[in-house]
């Protein structure tokens, strides 16, 4: 059972900041000297301060990957600092088994007057290798940041992306128990995130990860479970995964269209699901497997031909899904009374559950001459019991053959 | 493989005896990190100049050769020193510089280590060692200088002169500690470092930096009492084959000292945390 162990045991961890910096500095005297005598006082909120992370527990054991998710400030790198031991919490205990391995910012302590390779052994040293080591793996250090041919060369001179690469490949060599990832590898390009990703995926069996990411693609990909933090404490906690994304997409739902591309000839009247089951805040649901029915309505200042209709579905990320295909001469669609109305319809709709939103444009037949476009028409939420990932959620039949 | 069990809380339950024990294996297992930093800050500084090294001694150098024009202009009178007048005032100018960046270097070391202190968890004796490897770095020119001075002077070799490096050592040691107890303090308010270097004015004026202790006087209780007098006068006393006047009280200053390094080692290892928390980086 030791590969089981349990290597990160939180237990009600809160932590307290100040809003206010003067503040902040006096009460960090007090706490110098109150840290002297052993803190044995339960801290309370003083004036200004407030809770960054709050009754935060989890346990992580080795080939565990915690996804942290939460809004800017929501607490993550707050709860990740303390998690390094870079500060001690205010209440709460954490037990940490195992050599903690931390990437909350690559290249830290560059010196940017030196070369790279001058660089590698700093920063090997400041995580902990020996000269020996680092002898060792400098070779293969530089082959995985593939920078060779510059690291002879000042890091003030590298690109963001160059220093990332640099810091990740030193830091790749650590052969941590725990390992700690803030949102840092968003600056390399993509070929050396899939490198790194890679990297994570080897360790991974015999490491515990706890993950920061805003990149929900990247958290449903590594994480097997996951907390959704908000104000500093945990909204959601549990090990299904897409439901949190969900949650956190849900925070951002914003059902303002907006005009992208407008002649003034347009004019949207109406948009409507017929017949939707539910309005739930706002937004129309459907179930999974519902025909999909949406009615528009646009009047027109002049009578014009009638335009080519693109109507197309984005995810909450702003991916897009889906495209419905366009209406042509055949349709049969008519402007009446300068009021063009019309149903687009799809039979079984089968996108997995979730938040979309809808986006129209309406160009011209023959020349594809824009005449009105808006973003975000309406907000749909479709229905079903399985949370999955990929945008599609497709009906299936299996049988021996 | 027993795997290292580390728990964070609110409570220090340590005690002192195990923070110290935890303190000065981390100063052991830290030693290649500790001369990489110096290595590190070394090479940058160097790199980046063109005088180098030269700058070790400049300021001392030239508050020397203040006092040098002062005294022979006779714009001001300097009561006899025992010794030739420049070699008085460079010796001392150049032991009181050691005194002084022993004193401000944990501070130093700990604010220009900011950006990593925030984000990497590493043995943070390692930046008070590095300190001390850049130190005794910047010692070795200024005993150049100190030599040729000496040479020129016809100052004679003596046995006690073997003693000087362990003077020096032991007022980097002194330094250092003093420095413990400022740097909590000093990286939360600004304000300290400049109120020390201010200090620091004012108590070379109140060492036998560059004149003699005065025969009676408020200046003459305050030089004697001050410690700082006591190493440097030993110092110099070795160097220039005198007799240490202030040898016991040089030894008590050592022998207090001892323990409150001690005390404030453990001190900046537990203060630490707090001032991450609180500064910006």
């Amino acid at each position: 059972m030791e590969e089981k162990d349990i290597l990160v045991k939180v237990e009600g961890l809160s932590k307290k900041f100040c809003k206010d910096l003067k503040t902040s500095l006096w009460y960090g005297v007090k706490d110098l000297f109150s840290n002297a005598t052993g803190n044995k006082d339960q801290r309370l909120l003083r004036p200004k301060e407030f809770w960054a992370v709050k009754d935060i527990s989890f346990e992580l054991k080795r080939g565990e990957c915690l996804g942290l998710i939460g809004h800017n400030g929501a607490g993550k790198s707050t709860l990740l600092k303390i998690l390094n031991g870079l500060i001690n919490p205010d209440a709460g205990k954490i037990t940490i088994r195992g050599r903690v391995g931390a990437l909350i910012e690559l290249g830290a302590g560059f010196n940017p007057i030196l070369s790279g390779r001058e660089n590698i052994y700093n920063n090997g040293a400041i995580l902990g290798f020996t000269k020996q080591e680092i002898d060792d793996k400098i070779e293969g250090i530089i082959d995985f940041s593939e920078i060779r041919e510059f690291i002879d060369m000042p890091v003030q001179n590298y690109s963001s992306g160059m220093k990332v690469r640099l810091g990740f490949a030193i830091a790749a060599q650590m052969e941590p128990d725990v390992l700690i990832i803030d949102e840092v590898l968003a600056v390399g390009d993509l070929g050396f995130v899939l490198k790194c990703f890679k990297t994570i995926d080897t360790i991974l069996p015999n490491t515990a990860i706890v993950f920061v990411s805003h990149s929900m693609p990247m958290v449903s990909r590594i994480c097997n479970q996951i907390i959704l933090m908000d104000r500093g404490e945990a909204k959601f906690q549990g090990v299904d995964v897409p439901k949190a994304i969900d949650m956190y997409y849900t925070r951002f739902v914003d059902n303002d269209s907006n005009v992208v591309f407008d002649d003034g000839n347009f004019e949207l009247e109406k948009v409507a699901f017929i017949e939707p089951r539910l309005i739930e805040d706002g937004i129309p649901q459907l179930n999974w497997g519902d025909d999909f029915n949406l009615k528009f309505r646009f009047k027109t200042k002049e009578n014009t031909e009638v335009p080519a209709i693109f109507v197309s579905i984005f995810d909450k990320e702003q991916r897009p899904v889906a495209i419905f295909d366009a209406n042509n001469d055949e349709s049969g669609i008519v402007l009446v009374n300068n009021i063009l109305e019309f149903k687009i319809s799809h039979k079984e709709i089968q996108l997995s559950k979730g938040i979309y939103s809808i986006n129209i444009s309406l160009v011209k037949m023959k020349n594809k001459e824009p005449l009105f476009r808006v973003n975000g028409v309406l907000s749909f939420q479709i229905l079903h019991k399985e949370e999955s990932w990929p945008p599609f959620f497709l009906k299936s039949n299996f049988e021996n053959c | 493989m027993a795997l290292e069990t580390k728990i964070y809380q609110k409570e220090n339950n340590l005690h002192f005896g195990r923070l110290l024990k935890d303190s000065l294996r981390d100063i052991y297992s830290s030693l290649f990190l500790a001369k990489q930093l110096a290595v590190r800050d070394i090479k940058a500084q160097y790199r980046q100049s063109y005088l180098g090294i030269l700058w070790a001694f400049i300021t001392p150098l030239a508050t020397a050769m203040v006092w040098i024009v002062l005294n022979s202009s006779g714009a001001v009178k300097i009561s006899a020193t025992g010794l030739p007048y420049p070699l008085y005032v460079i010796s001392g100018t150049l032991i009181w510089s050691i005194l002084t960046d022993a004193i401000n270097s944990p501070m130093q070391s700990t604010n220009s280590a900011k950006g990593i202190l925030s984000k990497i968890n590493f043995p943070k004796e390692a930046l008070v060692i590095s300190g001390i490897y850049k130190l005794l770095f910047n010692i070795l020119p200024k005993l150049v200088i100190l030599i040729i001075f000496m040479v020129f002077y016809g100052v004679s070799f003596q046995a006690s002169m073997l003693l000087f490096p362990f003077v020096i050592l032991a007022a980097i040691f002194c330094g250092t500690t003093l420095g413990f107890f400022i740097t909590p303090i000093g990286m939360l308010y600004t304000d300290v470092s400049k109120v020390i270097s201010m200090a620091l004015k004012f108590l070379m004026y109140a060492s036998p930096v560059v004149y003699a202790i005065p025969e009676k006087g408020v200046l003459k209780t305050l030089m004697e009492w001050n410690p700082l007098s006591s190493i440097l006068i030993t110092a110099r006393d070795v160097l220039m084959g005198g007799t240490p006047e202030y040898l016991t009280y040089f030894l008590i200053v050592l022998g207090v000292a001892v323990p409150l390094f001690f005390i404030g080692l453990v001190l900046y290892r537990i203060s630490i945390p707090i001032i991450v928390e609180r500064m910006s980086a």
